[in-house]
Formats: structure tokens, sequence, C-alpha cells
């Protein structure tokens, strides 16, 4: 069973700058619990993605940082939710190549490649919630 | 903030400190479009050493910036990616397609010195 393990670290995201402290929070979450070397950067990259997403599309929202423990395993958990405009068609997004805006297309799919789980939830008017976790190998 | 240029010679050097924002990104490639023709240069060098994290926002704001330099006529180079950033770079399928990569400044610098036309100094 899955269990929150810390009260969540919350950023909220408006800005350019707001990104770099949600992906700093998270490397510095994530190294304390065990993560090493390229994985924190997966997890630094994935929380970026996210939260340029929310940045250039819902313009604010907030990501939650926070660990998690199985037994003996931990985790990080970040969920990202803004109240912007939503994601008509998720599965269209969550194709590479993929793109609106000023990005590469490969945001939010590419995010789900870096984590072990992630999960998206929209509703058009009412916002996007992105729920994704990575456990210490 | 803004990014130092430095001039070399013919090369100018752009070293990105810190975590930028688009809007620092997109003056940088302004300025260096402007300075290729004011200083002539035949090179540009973009240092990412610092950076920790390259997403797909950042990839194509750079990759941008180094194709309007090289459309200037300056040979550039993108320096010092990270091994960690570069392995997430490809988990995340970025690439910076026809933009050239060094290990680090001198041999970046080297790569332009070796391209650069005969005679022209």
């Amino acid at each position: 069973m899955t269990e929150v393990a810390t009260e969540p670290a919350r950023v909220s995201i408006e800005r350019d700058a707001d990104v770099v402290n949600a992906r700093q929070k998270g490397r510095e979450i994530a190294s304390g619990i065990g993560f090493r070397g390229s994985d924190l950067a997966l997890i630094a990259t994935a929380i970026s993605e996210i939260a340029r997403n929310i940045v250039v599309y819902a313009e604010r929202g907030e990501i939650a940082l926070s660990t998690v423990a199985d037994g003996d395993r931990h985790g990080v958990l970040i969920v990202a939710q803004d109240q912007g405009p939503g994601i008509a068609d998720v599965e269209q997004v969550m194709r590479d190549g993929f793109s609106t805006g000023r990005s590469l297309g490969l945001g939010l799919p590419g995010a789900r490649r870096l984590m072990d789980t992630f999960e998206i939830v929209s509703d058009v008017g009412v916002g996007t919630t992105i729920t994704m976790s990575k456990w210490v190998r | 903030m803004t990014v130092p240029i430095l001039r070399q010679g013919p090369v100018l050097i752009a070293s990105i400190q810190a975590a930028m924002t688009d809007l620092d990104l997109m003056q940088l490639k302004d300025e260096l479009s402007t300075r290729v023709g004011s200083h002539r240069s035949t090179g540009v060098v973009i240092d990412v050493s610092a950076l920790d994290v390259m997403d797909s926002f950042a990839t194509r704001m750079l990759r941008g910036i180094a194709q309007t330099t090289q459309l200037r006529g300056a040979h550039t180079v993108i320096v010092g990616i990270q091994p960690d950033v570069a392995f997430a770079m490809v988990q995340l399928g970025l690439r910076l397609d026809d933009v050239s990569t060094a290990l680090d400044l001198e041999e970046g610098l080297e790569l332009i010195a070796d391209n650069r036309p005969e005679g022209r100094q």
C-alpha cells in the first residue's frame, strides 16, 4: 500500500522563474530519499515540462511535491494542478509531436516516459491535473 | 538576467549561466544575431554547461538561436551539455537536429577553427 510519507511542498506556478523553483525543489526532495545522478535529472526535467505547460497554457497553477513509501520502497509523487482551459483531447496531446504552442510537442508524452507512473485528468473549462511518480531503484 | 557575450577574435561566446527564462533566451537570440553582423563573426559558441535541465522548451529556443546565427553566416556550436542532461534529453526524445555540438568550450572553438574557409581569418 502506497502511503504519502511527507506533507507536500507546494510551489505556485505563474512565471518562468517558478518553473525553475519547482524543478529545484523536486531535485532536492528526490535527492533526500536516495535518487542519484541521472534519475535526478529525469525527475527535474519531467517537473520542468509539466510546469512549463502550466505557464504556457494555463497561466497559473500549483505543483505539489511529496515523498511516498511502499514498505521499504521510496519514491516521489508530483501533482500539478491548474484551473486553465483544460485539454479537449488528452489522447492527442499525449501523442509525440502534437503541439499548439511554444513546445516541441514532446512535453507531456516525454514527461510520461521519464517517470514510472503518469496520469492526466482534464476537463475543458475546469482545468488539468497531472499526477506522476517515480521510485528509487 | 542577460547572458554575457564574450568576443574572442572572430568568435562570439555566450555562456548561459543559470536557469534562464524564455525572455532571456529570446534576447540572447536578438543580441547574438546583431553582433554576428556588427563584429563580422564567423563562429558562435553557446555554452550550456551550467544548465541542469534542458526541457523541450529550452531545447526549442536554443535550436532556434543556433539556427538563426547559423543563417547569419556564423558556424554555431552548442557546448557543454552535461551527461545527465543529455541522457534526459534522449529519454524525452529531444534532438538538436542540424545544430553542431561539442564537449566543451575548447572543443567548440576548435571545431569552428577547423571549419573556417581557407584564407579567411
